[in-house]
């Protein structure tokens, strides 16, 4: 039975799961051994007392008070156990040491971008040092998201105009998979990402490599851009069509608008595209682009641009 | 309404009236026609044009289920886009709780039997009844239109800011949620009004079917929560239409606000789909193990209880969102109590077949599944409500699996036992009891088997609402999408032989099951008046030791064609009766 309650969670990674299992189990196996016996009483009593003529006399039992005192009082009392229970392992996850290292992660549709405290930027992928505690503060650019760790069972809704998070502290190296589990629109299933759990050292090293940004001439600074801003999500640069319009050959091209306009894509049409996308909508697609406003610098829209270019 | 209290009014006439077998003048004899159906008042009518209507419903948002589910059969894409599978979801999730669960067992059950479980003609506002139909009708004319506009794809939920941002047709949805609603309040109404006011002679609150109970308790939920929900969905429509900031944060209003309004009416509609069930149950069980019902007054009560601890705790759907954290805590314990009611329930139904004689029939079949899947359900309630363990399942396939125990497990199989229980009541017919046995094989099995692995992969973390899935639960869907399947050939399996019955089947007597219920003490289908006499109640609804004859008395009148004994007869025997019986 164990096995099976243990085969339902997935392995716990981080210290404050521990306390979220054990009551699992508990519910579990107390919720098991009532359902066991209910199963029983309605098997038992149906064979037992099953109608042997129609005219059966039944005896007339209207109630009991010890009984139904007795089942009762005895769930609220568990009840009562598992409250405290869950409310204490609860405190623990909102409780952050103070030593806890702080990463910045943004949800947007359909990806998780992260800072780190040296200016390193990443998407979709969090890069932790293992064996200290790490707390994500979390915000959102656009709809509501949820930050879902399964191996911390740690999750947050991510609400656009407020900062919040959760704590972990990450106990073997390796990968945990993160979910978005509130949803927000055409690709929610797809707005995954990963936890990264480097040794103390690897990470630093990591960091250190990473810390400023990113590097280059403008066109590889633009190219490097518009991945880790999730650009990449919804508009390829092959040429095939993916949310949004793909980058091939935009530079430079006529696009026609929903409203059937027509503008020709310079620097102005791509910047105003990048901070306020629902300004101008090409034909037969949707207004779901997130603005990037306040969200990224003139300098990096100019290499943005730069590298679009490129793409013919 | 006569208040004479039969027992001690000397003076009182009543004679036996024994309901005839083969009735040459019936509710569906008297006003024939579509016409004469669409403008009846007649209550059974109506609830029967409810029945229809929440079939057809359930058909549909039933094949959005498979759809969906056959989708899932592999991550990614298996037939239909993400935008696609995301309006399906949204649809079955819409339709099945605001056009099929809500008014299921109120509004076509409760409407036909309710009445005649008061020993009235009709409900407290027949031409109000009918304009709650109609009403239900027009909503969902809205939600169809938005279908042929954009669809909808915000989910059931209608979370704000997306819902704010969505280009689906929001607005004709919240708008069809807003008029559903109207119908709702008013049904609500009507039966407060009905139970206080029409109860046959000799029904005392103490004698009142727990059927009435049940009806009364989401009739008060009704009444106070739907109008919360109407507010919301309307500060929503403004905020889309006029662009009043009240949800989104882009136009300085608050999301985690729109989440305490929807909860505050979704919570305690959940109490709404699930509190008349829980008055089926009681009826079938008591009739199908001819005895009282365990714990009478625990039942009655512990349903009002529900309605009234279920407004407090609608925080639990909101443990991770970012409320406060007090809030959170409240909320928290205000769950674990609300479940201790429901508890009460399961044991006293249980308790209520010790030494019953004990048929299992189609009805009683169901009321065997809903007590396992409801016991499920509600363990698996309480272990939402653990806080810490909450915050590891929120949002992910546990808590679909969750609700549709309750949901499905509980008030629709609940509903399939109600169905069966009265259909020779409202058709006159019976069906074919070896089909229903077979179908009820296949709902049990299918439904553990589509809902079973959704317990542990959600567990093991997948979320809900995903159209693409990794690799590791792919067993587990599709596990669950063959389950679904099942499901489905039960459903087809019922309609059959449902159908057959209505159009080739045996006639039913009066009182198939020799219940004791004063709505089987009419003909079977019943008299467009239910009775042609006035009944007179004397025992409670479950006295099963008290003879047959003493649940089929009314005033004595003049004129009146069936098989009477004399009155002084019945009264005297009831008398003697009386003196060594109370009520427990
Ligand atoms: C013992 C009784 C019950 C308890 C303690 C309970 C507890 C809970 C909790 C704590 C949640 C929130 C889980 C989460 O979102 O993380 C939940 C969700 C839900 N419950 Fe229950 N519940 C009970 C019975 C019912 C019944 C009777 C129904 C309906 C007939 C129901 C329908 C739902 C629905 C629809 C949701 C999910 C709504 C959504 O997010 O779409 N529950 N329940
Ligand atoms: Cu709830």
């Amino acid at each position: 039975m164990d096995r099976l309650f243990e085969f339902m969670l997935p392995e716990a990674k981080s210290p404050t799961a521990d306390s979220t299992d054990a009551l699992f189990h508990f519910i579990n196996e107390v919720s098991l051994v009532l359902l066991i016996g209910i199963t029983i009483a309605l098997i038992y009593f149906a064979i037992k007392y099953r109608r042997r003529s129609e005219d059966d006399e039944t005896p007339v039992i209207t109630h009991n008070n010890t009984l139904e005192i007795t089942w009762s009082v005895v769930p609220l009392l568990i009840c009562f156990v598992i409250f405290g229970w869950g409310y204490t392992g609860w405190l623990n996850l909102k409780s952050v040491p103070d030593n806890a290292y702080e990463i910045q992660v943004t949800g947007f549709k359909w990806n998780w971008s992260v800072k780190y405290n040296n200016g390193a930027q990443t998407l979709n992928e969090i890069h932790v040092p293992v064996d200290r505690p790490v707390k994500i503060v979390l915000q959102s650019s656009d709809v509501l998201h949820s930050f879902f760790v399964p191996d911390y069972r740690v999750k947050h809704d991510v609400v656009p105009g407020r900062y919040t998070y959760v704590w972990f502290e990450a106990n073997e190296v390796g990968e945990s998979q993160v979910f978005c589990t509130e949803y927000c629109g055409t690709d929610h299933s797809d707005m995954l990402a990963k936890v990264i759990v480097h040794t103390e050292e690897d990470f630093q090293t990591w960091l250190e490599k990473n810390g400023g940004g990113v590097s280059g001439t403008p066109v590889e600074q633009g190219e490097q851009l518009v991945q880790l801003q999730g650009c990449t999500t919804c508009h390829s640069d092959d040429g095939s069509r993916l949310i949004g319009p793909s980058f091939k050959g935009l530079w430079g091209s006529e696009e026609t608008l929903t409203d059937g306009s027509t503008v020709t894509v310079d620097e102005n049409y791509l910047r105003e595209s990048i901070l306020n996308p629902g300004a101008k909508i090409v034909e037969s697609y949707d207004n779901v682009m997130t603005p990037y406003e306040g969200r990224i610098s003139d300098e990096e829209i100019t290499n943005i641009i730069e590298y679009l270019k490129t793409l013919k | 309404m006569a208040t004479a209290e039969v027992s001690n009014t000397k003076t009182l006439k009543v004679q036996r009236f024994k309901p005839a077998d083969n009735p040459t003048n019936t509710y569906l004899t008297d006003e024939k026609g579509v016409w004469a159906w669409m403008t009846t008042v007649d209550h059974k009518k109506i609830g029967i044009m409810y029945l229809v209507a929440v079939a057809i419903f359930f058909a549909v948002g039933g094949a959005l289920a498979l759809l969906l589910r056959t989708e899932l059969m592999t991550p990614a894409k298996t037939f239909i886009e993400a935008d696609t599978y995301n309006q399906l979801f949204t649809l079955h999730g819409a339709i099945m709780v605001f056009f099929v669960l809500v008014p299921s067992i109120p509004a076509a059950l409760g409407n036909f039997i309710m009445p005649m479980q008061l020993g009235a003609k009709d409900v407290a506002f027949p031409k109000l009844n009918l304009a709650s139909f109609y009403i239900y009708v027009a909503g969902a004319i809205f939600t169809f239109i938005a279908l042929a506009q954009h669809g909808l794809d915000t989910g059931w939920t209608f979370y704000t800011p997306y819902s704010t941002e969505s280009s689906s047709s929001v607005i004709w949805v919240t708008m069809g949620v807003f008029i559903l609603g109207f119908s709702s309040i008013l049904t609500g109404t009507n039966f407060i009004t009905t139970i206080h006011k029409m109860r046959a002679p000799g029904i005392t609150w103490g004698k009142l079917p727990l059927n009435v109970w049940a009806l009364y308790a989401t009739s008060i939920i009704q009444v106070l929560a739907t109008p919360v929900l109407a507010i919301t969905v309307l500060l929503l429509t403004m905020e889309r239409w006029l662009g009043f900031g009240i949800f989104d944060p882009a136009l300085g209003g608050d999301p985690v606000l729109f989440q305490h309004f929807f909860w505050f009416y979704s919570h305690p509609a959940v109490y709404i789909m699930i509190v008349p069930g829980f008055g089926i149950i009681s009826e079938v069980i008591s009739t199908f193990s001819k005895k009282t019902v365990f714990g009478y007054w625990a039942i009655a009560l512990s349903s009002l209880a529900i309605a009234f601890i279920g407004f407090l705790v609608w925080g639990h759907h909101m443990f991770t969102s970012g409320q406060s954290a007090v809030a959170t805590t409240v909320f928290s314990f205000l769950t674990f109590l609300v479940g201790i009611p429901t508890g009460i329930k399961i044991f006293n139904w249980i308790a209520t077949l010790y030494k019953g004689s004990i048929k299992m029939d189609t009805p009683m079949i169901y009321v065997f599944i809903f007590l396992f899947l409801f016991s499920i359900g509600g363990f698996t309630g309480i272990m939402l409500g653990a806080l810490s363990v909450d915050i590891h399942l929120h949002d992910t396939y546990y808590v679909v699996a969750h609700f549709h125990y309750v949901m499905m497990g509980g008030t629709l199989i609940a509903l399939l036992a109600g169905l069966h229980f009265w259909w020779p009541k409202m058709t006159g017919k019976l069906y074919n009891e070896k089909l229903a046995k077979i179908a009820s094989v296949f709902i049990f099995v299918g439904f553990n088997v589509t809902f079973l692995p959704q317990f542990v992969m959600g567990a093991q973390g997948m979320p809900r609402r995903y159209y693409n899935y990794v690799d590791q639960f792919t067993a587990f869907h599709q596990t669950s999408t063959i389950g679904s399947y099942l499901l489905g050939v039960g459903f087809l399996i019922i309609l059959y032989y449902l159908m057959h019955s209505l159009f080739k089947g045996a006639k039913s007597p009066a009182n198939p099951w020799g219940s004791r219920g004063l709505e089987w003490q009419a003909t079977s289908p019943p008299d467009f008046h239910n009775f042609d006499h006035t009944p007179v109640v004397i025992h409670g609804p479950y006295d099963y030791h008290q003879p047959m004859e003493e649940f089929q008395l009314g005033l004595a009148v003049d004129t009146n064609g069936h098989d009477s004994e004399t009155a002084k007869e019945v009264v005297d025997k009831e008398r003697e009766q009386w003196k060594n019986y109370s009520l427990g």
